[in-house]
């Protein structure tokens, strides 16, 4: 990891052949297209299904035309029924969480551009790299195959509770079959998660060319790197935690189903002493990690974009690099907040909540950096530019919302609420996919050589940006009035079933469906753009990563063979007295002051 | 398009706030002497949230049209940040994060690191699904065992109690409403029969999962102001609602809370064990 190590060892032919070219790349840019298209397959599935669920919400009743064509027991005559619900926000959750908000940032954007922007000709290990993506790929087609199982698919939520879901099909429906896929597919994900993971961490630590300091890596870099220890850490934890599962389904053991249980009035033989917390401890020890797995690679494109459309140096670029460090190292500490009225000693929830509050200090550091590098910039309002500026305002927006949640007493009345919905997806939802957007606008030529239609993508940023505030912002606000998260219909408990609760629900659909519709214009831009757009340029944004210096889209070595080296920090713009108002990370120009 | 960022995140945060700020949508009455705490703490925080919100997203509107590109050959200022203020915001986050939580220490030991009074009264609430069942230990004070493989709904043995043998349980009541006494301590001790739920009224500022295998206890008291309440008109009723998710009729686990004075809490109560 010496700053004068040679740039990549390791070389690869270019494939010749169609199938080994695109199919069974060894390529860490095809893999990391084959991740983002995975993602993006994956997103506008999950998407579907939550307009499925919020049409049910609003009109439960209501004949949603053909439904019952992906399920006919989950939709008889195209009605959902309320099991139904509960199955397409579990395969909602799954698809979201994992499939697209760990995937795309990480797997996509990362694998593209890690190796490239610490001037490498491929990830560490290509064929881990292949592996990793199959692996996944595996993984989503078996979390998909449980549409089509005759039980249905599972329905115990992303967080599969035992013993929900742990007792089998005398659970209810969607419990038998259906929950063994998804342990199996979360399982495979695990498994490619960490081989990618260490394939990161090795890149990253071994094949920055000449005089690619750490200190002088792009924020991307440290992100991906960051995500990459804390998934290999979360995801290990996860995969044991699914096999125990695994084990209570089918092997007779009872690591989380006590005994004496009576369901539908059937005693349940044959278990004893299992631990139900056991799992949430162990599930959340992944499941607050994962949040900034999804989150921090955001971050890090944010921080890139702010800076080179504003045509400034990163403001606090050790700051920033620091404060992803506290971040990961502190994710680790504070799954207890999410456990706080479970049953956990309320001692332990006390020492969860400071660990919580102090992962705000973080946050709040990398929002002020923001904040100071637009201060006194030349701003470029690119779609790119609005997506990164949208991140912050959604960050800020999601991250406060936190601070509630934080505090267990003021989480006793928000708990298992839509506040808690609204904070989540504000932050590590749409927030990430916000800089899924940026990242996208702002590497898109250099992927596919052609530039993005920015008209089209301006009016796919606007109608999102003021769609997502219209849909996730009310949360807060029914949060507080009571509105409990995972009911599949509202007209059951008195308080929930009134014009008050019901008419905001109509509001957020409504706001649902044209955001929704929005995001095939951004499809059109995307594939329209891969063939019509207009050619790009070597260097279209006047960057100065090392993914600028090469063509666009790049060579099968990224380098064409050349070695480069690495003089200036990433992020020298308006630099007084230089040639241009930004300096290449590779420029021989004398070296700038840095930070 | 700068302008339009700028008008945008001005008027997000003005009717953002403004929707906090007129309880639009909002808590409903609070009906326990440790709820105030609860609400003063949200209140604080939200105080304090909705200062850094409107700066931060006033500050981030201004930027963004005071610094767009306006193409006069203004040059960007040239900086790499500033240790200083990277010190102050860090401090001032971590003294504001860290001092609201420790403020709100107080209302959490005071609901959790104490157990009920000795002479509290206690209830077993129960969750399956998707029922809930409440338990009254009767003149003995004394809850009986349960047996699982009595459970049965079938035949109304909800609890699994075996009165022909075990003693304890032969005054035990049984329940769909929890009945309380107003202005009196109450101690709910929570078991579940199949999987998790929990247990959440909104007017108690109560909410405590049920986790099969185990007894969770909580612990409050009512004030006069449930009486001069109540769901749907009548004073002291209040719904109580899963919130757990625990199978397909989640969204229908409900039962009601009804506070009474001592004096019909006692009726109340003689009538349910009458009726067993």
């Amino acid at each position: 990891m010496s700053e004068a190590h040679v740039a990549a060892v390791h070389r690869h032919e270019a494939p010749k052949s169609f199938i080994w070219k695109y199919v069974f790349s060894l390529d860490h840019k095809v893999i990391g297209k084959q991740y983002y298209f995975l993602a993006l397959f994956s997103v506008f599935v999950g998407m579907l299904l939550s307009m499925l669920m919020r049409w049910h919400l609003v009109w439960p009743d209501a004949h949603i035309p053909g439904l019952h064509l992906l399920s006919a027991t989950g939709a008889p005559s195209d009605q959902m029924t309320p099991e139904y619900y509960l199955s397409l926000m579990t395969m909602h959750a799954t698809l979201m969480v994992f499939f697209v908000l760990t995937t795309a940032p990480q797997g996509g954007f990362g694998n593209y551009f890690l190796p490239i922007q610490i001037g490498a000709e491929d990830m560490a290990f290509p064929r881990l790299n292949m592996l990793s993506f199959w692996v996944t790929l595996a993984g989503l087609l078996v979390l998909i195959s449980a549409f089509f199982v005759a039980d249905g698919p599972p329905l115990s939520g992303w967080t599969a509770y035992p013993p929900l879901s742990a007792l089998g099909s005398v659970a209810g429906p969607g419990e038998g079959l259906g929950q063994d896929l998804w342990i199996i597919s979360i399982a495979l994900f695990c498994v490619g998660s960490l081989l990618g993971a260490i394939n990161f961490i090795s890149t990253l630590l071994e094949l920055r060319t000449r005089g690619m300091k750490l200190m002088r890596l792009p924020l991307t870099c440290w992100a991906w790197g960051i995500t990459a220890v804390l998934a290999l850490l979360s995801f290990a934890v996860l995969f044991a935690a699914g096999i125990l599962l695994f084990l209570d389904r089918v092997g007779g053991t009872s690591f989380f189903i006590p005994g004496g249980e009576v369901i539908s009035d059937r005693l349940i033989t044959g278990h004893l002493g299992g631990s139900p917390l056991l799992w949430q401890h162990l599930f959340w020890f992944f499941g607050h990690p994962e949040v900034y797995i999804a989150i921090l690679p955001g971050m890090g494109i944010t921080s890139h974009i702010l800076s080179t459309f504003a045509r400034k140096p990163i403001f606090g670029y050790r700051a920033m690099a620091y404060s992803m460090m506290a971040i990961g190292f502190l994710s680790f500490c504070v799954w207890g907040h999410h456990m706080f009225v479970s049953g956990m000693s309320p001692y332990t929830g006390f020492a969860f909540s400071i660990m919580t509050m102090a992962i705000g200090v973080p946050s709040a550091i990398k929002t002020f950096n923001w904040l100071g590098t637009l201060w006194g910039g030349r701003l470029r309002l690119t779609t790119a530019m609005l997506f990164a500026i949208g991140f912050v305002s959604l960050f800020v927006t999601g991250g406060l919302s936190g601070l509630f949640l934080a505090q267990p007493p003021v989480d006793v009345p928000l708990h298992a609420g839509y506040f808690v919905v609204g904070h989540f997806h504000m932050v590590m939802g749409v927030a990430a996919i916000f800089a899924m957007f940026a990242g996208t606008f702002f590497w898109f030529p250099k992927m596919f050589g052609r530039m993005m239609n920015e008209t089209l993508g301006k009016i796919h940023f606007w109608v999102t940006f003021v769609g997502v505030y219209c849909i996730f912002m009310p949360m807060h606000y029914l949060g507080i009035a009571g509105n409990i998260r995972r009911y599949s219909r509202f007209d059951q408990v008195n308080f929930l079933n009134s014009p008050h609760i019901i008419g905001l629900h109509e509001f957020m659909t409504i706001a649902a469906f044209i955001t929704g519709a929005v995001q095939l214009v951004f499809l059109f831009n995307l594939f329209w753009s891969m063939f019509k757009g207009e050619k790009a340029t070597e260097n279209p944004w006047e960057a100065t990563s090392l993914e600028w210096t090469i063509p666009s889209p790049p060579p099968h070595d990224n380098f064409a063979g050349k070695i480069p080296a690495v003089y200036h920090d990433p992020y020298e713009f308006g630099v007084p007295g230089a040639a241009k108002d930004y300096v290449m990370q590779d420029s021989p120009e004398a070296p700038t002051r840095g930070h | 398009m700068a302008l339009g960022i700028a008008l945008f995140l001005a008027f997000l945060t003005i009717i953002s706030v403004y929707l906090f700020w007129a309880h639009v949508w909002w808590f409903p009455a609070n009906i326990v002497t440790h709820g105030a705490a609860i609400d003063r703490q949200f209140n604080l925080t939200l105080i304090i949230c909705g200062i850094i919100f409107v700066l931060a997203q006033f500050g981030l509107a201004y930027y963004v049209w005071k610094y767009r590109e306006r193409g006069n050959g203004r040059k960007a200022i040239y900086s790499h940040g500033n240790n200083k203020l990277e010190a102050t915001w860090t401090i001032a986050a971590a003294i504001v994060f860290i001092g609201l939580n420790l403020l709100g220490y107080r209302v959490w030991a005071n609901m959790h690191f104490t157990g009920a009074a000795p002479n509290a009264l206690r209830i077993e609430v129960w969750g399956e699904q998707f029922q809930w069942y409440f338990r009254y230990p009767g003149p003995d004070g004394q809850f009986g065992p349960v047996h699982p493989e009595l459970m049965n709904d079938g035949n109304a043995n909800y609890l699994g109690l075996d009165r022909a043998h075990d003693q304890a349980s032969k005054d035990d009541i049984v329940t769909a409403t929890l009945g309380i006494p107003v202005d009196r301590e109450v101690e709910l001790i929570l078991r579940s029969k199949d999987v998790n739920h929990s247990f959440y009224c909104r007017e108690l500022r109560v909410h405590q999962d049920l986790v099969p295998g185990m007894e969770i206890p909580i612990h409050f008291q009512t004030t006069d102001e449930a009486l001069r309440n109540g769901e749907g008109g009548v004073p002291g009723r209040y719904e109580i609602v899963c919130t757990q998710l625990c199978g397909l009729g989640h969204y229908k686990m409900r039962a009601f809370l009804q506070v009474m004075t001592d004096q019909d809490f006692e009726k109340w109560l003689q009538a349910q064990a009458e009726a067993q």
